[in-house]
């Protein structure tokens, strides 16, 4: 592989990378909006998501295959991260009656 | 450009509906049940035919074995996150939207 530096050829394989960013970056009101803290959790794992998806549609087309190793990380720390949140932040105060502020 | 290239290129762009999607449904929908609902198409589908565009224009099968890991792991990231969340929200007495 040849290392380039400065900006990357741009090609035709980019558009769909730059779509998905778009509705991905949409999607982020929720983070404003959203009632619950579970809803702003919901926009970050669409941001995972789309950031895998970006990640390896970048790796086909700036033909760099670290890239895909980079969306695996992505890919196992968002199963990490909802299942930390659901098990310490949200889900601990079951039926006391005493819920903590969801605005946090 | 080969045939190959050029399926995996159709893929690519089948997989933007499925995630355009996947965010308007999680601002539009009411709740966060709904919500969760319009979130996993996005998981599941919209990354399952990126992954797939990728393998076909991908040169070496490791890489595709690769990407199926990923996309793997997305799923169950998905699956869990989904029923996680939602049991969280059930026994936080948040109840699912009903037609007013």
């Amino acid at each position: 592989m040849i290392t380039r530096w400065g900006p990357p050829k741009v090609n035709h394989y980019m558009w769909p990378a730059l779509l998905i960013l778009i509705s991905v970056v949409v999607g982020l009101i929720r983070i404003l909006k959203g009632p619950t803290a579970a809803d702003r959790m919901l926009a970050a794992q669409l941001f995972g998501t789309g950031g895998v998806a970006i990640l390896l549609i970048l790796a086909q087309a700036m033909q760099m295959p670290s890239l895909v190793d980079v969306a695996l990380i992505y890919a196992l720390l968002a199963a990490i991260t909802m299942v930390v949140f659901v098990r310490r932040q949200w889900g601990s105060h079951e039926n006391t009656g005493e819920m903590k502020d969801e605005s946090h | 450009m080969s045939l190959t290239d050029l399926l995996g290129s159709f893929l690519l762009l089948l997989a933007i509906p499925f995630f355009w999607g996947g965010s308007l449904g999680l601002l539009r929908f009411p709740d966060i049940y709904t919500r969760l609902h319009a979130l996993t198409k996005a998981d599941n589908l919209g990354l399952g035919l990126v992954v797939a565009g990728s393998i076909l224009m991908s040169k070496e099968w490791t890489v595709g074995v690769k990407l199926l890991l990923i996309w793997l792991a997305v799923l169950v990231a998905s699956t869990i996150s989904c029923y996680l969340i939602a049991n969280a929200a059930h026994k936080r007495k948040i109840n699912p939207w009903k037609l007013p």
